[in-house]
């Protein structure tokens, strides 16, 4: 029996980064019309009906990092996501569907630092990853130490994996060696623990600076590049994530060096999830889909996928009162 | 498939759009269609049908009528009679029935996109959210002009019948850009659909009848070839609008040639897609595949020649073969498909046979590891790299998704590899640097050019080619010009003022025959040719005479021939790049001054002309001045226009000259006519070679002394004499001129419009005497538009 359930396994080898490399970074060209044109035909050139899109959607789930970054998150709060994380589809429906006997659960759990010992525990056994976001989220305006030292302490806590923050002002003064030698830290702090890097997108005024700030972070040795806190006004779009993509696609075919992509912020529908994972099929392929390489961050798009899931299962539509609570 | 075999690749599955609806209104009509005549439908005199076949299936759809020369004659009679009182609709009136077929075709958009995905065979996703939406997006902007023809072209009034043949790789799209704007401007339409793709038409021909639009404003008549020609040729049509190849548009322009119709011609393309090496090469790739996989390929303005900056050449084919591995070829009907059907079978086999020849000639071909599906007629997305410019592929229209690719190492070369092309329909650019980019644009031989984009389209834009492309503009307000003429009140009234200032005039200056006042003989004065800045006599060492108005002889002038209008033309051309930069300012200077040294020898050219003619030569020297002065006054003033498009871009409609032009001139007012039109042809920056009237040389061969004193440059105004219609001959058979003005009678306007037809050069024939057209009209005919698209976005 396939387990889809997701251990922080890798099959491909971790990207080590590179020196740094100017000419990579300034020589990345981004046309923000083409792009708006691209990303706004994405989803009208292509569309998954019936048992396929239920397929892509039970996919889906296992590519979410389910997450809560509330001020008032408690350990009760985090406990019950986690049980969301074992099981996100109540069993009878995963009877109507045909995939009983083959869990599935998220991608991760994604906390702060202080919610990592509970997220561990609830989450002993099952494989599933426990994430921290890390380096003063979501502003990183903390001491460089302090950030290092708060990455140490959630790699010690049990995170295997880091969504750490970059500093914005690096990107908007063009200070491209110091947002390197910045990230390349955070990542020699990860140590073990798989490192993802938050451009903060909604911050960085135009698309090049996008495409510039993610070169340089996979320079800097990046596992994954990520849109956004979730915290800025505008977060994950097709737009920014096209460009992402495709600085992904460059880096690869220029280092040979796989890194993910984990778009978060305003993915709260099922629909959404699928025109991601179009985009990252149609610009990547169909390994850039799978959760070593793919990762949404989202808290409410789970209940918007179990809705559309019952509707093919059930042939009605669905109410969130039938809907476990994560 | 179950959900957990899915789960393991996850894989596109089928996305079928319904056909049912579509079938269903097929099946209500029975399956077979009459034509649409006078508000009614009735079957073909012929007693005809013929298929019409869905290309992805080879399944049957519906019987569509032939029409015959007699149901063309019917449909003709019928819009004349609706032309009556349609033409005199207000266009407030006209404004509502526009915009009623706006709505209708929203109301009805999917039925309309699924029909015409099964008759056409393109994917329903183009249908769906481009043709359609456009369609209804030209009638909405034909409405406004409708409501706004009577302030905004006052004096201007429709041209009647008019005779539309539209093309089958966007039947319904092309329809709208047929009808939306003849109607708009009052006038009444015979249209014939392709014949492989009619139903969308006869689905609006319904619209028209729902929305209660008077009998005979539409007709529709469908049917092959024979029926096309029928109404081409029809006496009783004053227009004929094509969309096409230009080998029919060759035919067309033939069959009208001195019949007095206007015509406006959308032909063929082989439209280059220029990659500069500063460029986003993905966004390239995409702009690649709307450029050539739209539509199959099958798109007059394809981007089918890839032009690519050589050092990046390697890397932008490595990116585009990726891409086209992902691209999707299949059922049409599927809203996951990127290419579709190829309209029909012998379409298929031309592509095929133009690949063939392609490997033939030496070019590497890649296709897709993936095959098309067999039974349909499918071709898959195929890219050539090593391209001669010489190639079969590189300079023949294929209309498939065949994209032939070349390298340039410099902007210039890669201007000179656009234009390298019998083409001139549309261009895309892609380079991050707004100064190459717009440069480029500029120096690029075509009616559309999109920067960093690709096949936008806009009612608000003008759409329509250079060259052997055609000519006539589709949409925006240039072009509403190709379905109005001057209205007849107003033309009436300059014949009356021209009269009048003649009588007015005639006794004042007593003609002046013996210009010696030394009481010897008059000095025998040679007049020569005058060709690129130097005086020249005749090729054939011949002249003839000119004889004053009583018969008596005045003068000889060189017999010129076909290599004085060889030399001419060289002259010219070389002549026009220079010219056409020069600054508007300083053409208005050399025009300015060029008025100045005429009034200085006022009385000699005054004198010379009573010669000829016997009229009031101060008087025509006064006003040929004022048309002088006239001319260089709009040099600088005949801007271009920004089109309000619904995107974010600046849409730049700039009038650009049309280049090398032979200038026939009209016998009335000899030095009036040649100031009026060669100094607005000049104005406008095209380069001139002048035939002057036969009748009334002299004061042109005059003007050149005045020319090398007014810093003309040499070759931008050359000056052949001889007979007219034999120099007419030359010049408008010529490959190198662009445009030919020819005035002179019936006969010689129906060869000058025949022999234009050789590289579709532009022809504007008026008679040999009568008033010159008005300002506004030498204008538009001095120039065509180019429309430059410009999407901006930090």
């Amino acid at each position: 029996m396939v387990t889809l359930s997701r251990t922080p396994s890798y099959p491909h080898e971790r990207n080590p980064g590179t020196p740094f490399d100017l000419s990579a970074v300034e020589g990345a060209l981004v046309n923000r019309s083409a792009i708006e044109r691209r990303a706004a035909t994405l989803p009208t050139r292509r569309t998954v009906k019936k048992e396929w899109q239920a397929a892509w959607l039970l996919h889906a789930i296992t590519t979410i990092d389910l997450t809560t970054l509330s001020g008032d998150d408690t350990p009760g709060t985090v406990r019950r996501l986690c049980a969301k994380a074992r099981q996100p589809l109540r069993p009878e429906l995963m009877q109507a569907l045909g995939i009983a006997n083959r869990p599935i659960t998220t991608g991760a759990v994604c906390v702060y630092h202080e919610m990592v010992p509970t997220a561990v525990e609830a989450l002993k056994g099952t494989g599933i990853p426990v994430a921290a976001v890390s380096t003063g989220f979501p502003a990183g305006l903390n001491p460089h130490a302090l950030k290092l030292k708060e990455i140490e302490a959630s790699v010690a806590a049990g995170a295997t994996e880091i969504d750490i923050v970059i500093s914005r002002r690096h990107v908007l003064t063009g200070n491209w060696k110091a947002l390197y030698d910045e990230v390349k830290d955070f990542r020699a702090a990860c140590g073990p623990a798989h490192m993802k890097a938050i451009l903060a997108v909604g911050e960085l005024g135009t698309l090049k600076n996008v495409m510039r700030a993610s070169m340089v972070c996979m320079q800097a040795g990046s596992d994954f590049i990520k849109t956004s806190t979730g915290k800025e006004t505008v977060n994950a779009t097709l737009q920014n994530s096209l460009v992402m993509v495709r600085a992904i696609r460059e880096f690869y075919e220029q280092t040979g060096y796989k890194v993910g992509f984990k778009p978060a912020g305003g993915i709260r529908t099922a629909k959404q999830a699928l025109d991601w994972l179009i985009l990252m099929k149609e610009e990547l392929g169909e390994e850039w889909m799978q959760p070593h390489l793919f990762r949404i961050g989202a808290s409410a798009l789970l209940n918007d996928i179990e809705r559309q899931l019952e509707h093919f299962a059930y042939g009605r539509y669905a109410s969130m009162q039938y809907q476990p609570l994560g | 498939m179950t959900v957990t075999e899915l789960l393991e690749t996850l894989p596109y599955g089928p996305a079928p759009e319904a056909a049912k609806p579509a079938l269903e209104w097929i099946e209500a009509h029975k399956g077979r269609f009459g034509l649409f005549i006078g508000g009614k439908w009735r079957d073909p005199s012929t007693q005809e049908w013929f298929a019409s076949i869905n290309p992805a299936n080879a399944k049957h759809l519906a019987e569509v009528a032939q029409g015959g020369p007699d149901d063309v004659n019917e449909a003709v009679k019928a819009a004349r009679k609706a032309f009556a009182s349609w033409s005199k609709t207000p266009g407030h009136v006209r404004a509502r029935y526009l915009y009623a077929m706006a709505r209708q075709v929203q109301k009805h958009s999917r039925l309309f996109a699924v029909l015409e995905t099964l008759d056409n065979g393109k994917p329903i996703r183009e249908t769906r959210d481009i043709d359609i939406p456009l369609v209804a997006r030209h009638f909405y902007y034909h409405a406004g002009w409708a409501q706004l023809m009577e302030s905004e072209l006052s004096g201007y009034e429709p041209v009647g019948v008019v005779g539309q043949i539209i093309p089958w790789n966007f039947p319904l799209l092309m329809l709208a850009w047929k009808i939306a704007p003849a109607l708009a401007m009052g006038n009444t339409v015979v249209l014939k659909p392709a014949e492989f793709t009619s139903l969308t038409a006869l689905l609006f021909a319904e619209i028209c009848q729902n929305i209660g639009l008077p009998a005979g404003v539409v007709n529709i008549v469908t049917g092959d070839g024979r029926t096309g020609a029928a109404l081409v040729e029809h006496e009783g049509v004053d227009k004929i609008a094509f969309t096409g190849s230009t080998e029919i548009g060759r035919i067309i322009r033939r069959a009208t040639a001195g019949t007095g119709k206007k015509l406006s011609l959308e032909l063929g393309g082989k439209s280059p897609f220029i990659v500069f090496d500063d460029a986003d090469l993905d966004s390239a790739v995409e702009g690649v595949v709307d450029a050539i996989w739209f539509n199959q390929g099958q798109v007059c303005c394809a981007g089918s020649r890839l032009l690519v900056q050589e050092g990046v050449a390697e890397k932008l084919y490595r990116k585009l073969r990726a891409r086209m591995e992902k691209l999707r070829v299949g059922d049409p009907l599927d809203k996951a498909v990127d290419i579709g059907a190829i309209v029909a079978p012998v379409q298929l086999q031309k592509i095929q046979r133009l690949v063939q020849k392609g490997v033939e000639e030496g070019a590497e071909l890649w296709q897709p590891s993936w095959a098309v599906p067999a039974e349909g007629c499918f071709y898959p997305p195929t890219l050539f790299t090593n391209v001669a410019p010489a190639s079969t592929i590189a300079q023949e229209e294929i209309f498939g998704p065949v994209l032939a690719a070349m390298t340039f190492r410099t902007p210039e070369e890669a201007v000179r590899l656009a234009n390298n092309t019998r083409y001139g329909l549309a261009a895309s650019i892609w380079s991050e640097d707004i100064n190459l980019a717009l440069d480029v644009a500029t120096q690029v031989k075509a009616g559309t050019i999109w920067i960093n984009s690709t096949n936008l389209f806009d009612a608000a834009s003008g759409f329509g080619g250079y060259r052997e492309s055609g000519f006539g503009r589709e949409g925006g307000k240039e072009g509403l010009w190709e379905y109005v003429k001057k209205a007849e009140r107003s033309t009436a009234n300059a014949e009356r003022k021209t009269q009048s200032a003649k009588r007015k005039t005639q006794d004042t200056l007593a003609p002046d025959p013996r210009p010696s006042t030394l009481g010897f003989p008059p000095i025998d004065r040679t007049a020569k040719m005058f060709i690129g800045g130097k005086q020249v006599r005749p090729d054939s060492g011949y002249s003839r005479a000119v004889y004053g108005p009583g018969g008596n002889l005045i003068a000889e002038v060189g017999l010129g021939n076909r290599k004085d209008i060889r030399n001419a033309v060289e002259a010219a051309r070389g002549a026009f790049e220079g010219w056409r930069r020069t600054t508007g300012h300083n053409k208005a200077q050399i025009l300015y001054f060029l008025a100045e040294n005429l009034e200085a020898r006022a009385f000699e050219f005054a004198r010379r002309l009573e010669l000829q003619t016997g009229a009031d030569g101060m008087a025509e020297v006064e006003a040929a001045i004022q048309a002088l002065f006239t001319a260089a006054a709009w040099a600088d003033k005949y801007d271009g226009v920004v089109h309000n498009t619904p995107i974010r871009n600046v849409t730049l409609a700039v009038p650009e000259p049309i280049g090398v032009m032979g200038l026939l001139c009209p016998d009335d007012q000899p030095l009036l006519a040649i100031a009026t039109l060669a100094g607005a042809a000049l104005a406008m920056g095209n380069t001139l070679v002048v035939v002057p009237s036969p009748a009334h040389p002299l004061s042109a061969t005059d003007l050149y002394q005045v020319l090398e004193t007014s810093d003309v440059p040499a070759g931008t105004f050359n000056i052949v004499t001889g007979e007219r219609d034999e120099l007419a001959k030359t010049l408008a058979e010529h490959d190198d001129v662009d445009v030919v003005w020819y005035a002179g009678p019936q006969a010689g306007r129906a060869m000058v419009e025949k022999a234009s037809a050789g590289n579709m050069k532009r022809t504007w024939t008026l008679p040999e005497s009568g008033p010159l057209p008005g300002m506004d009209e030498i204008l538009r005919q001095a120039t065509q538009v180019k429309n430059i698209w410009v999407p901006y976005g930090a």
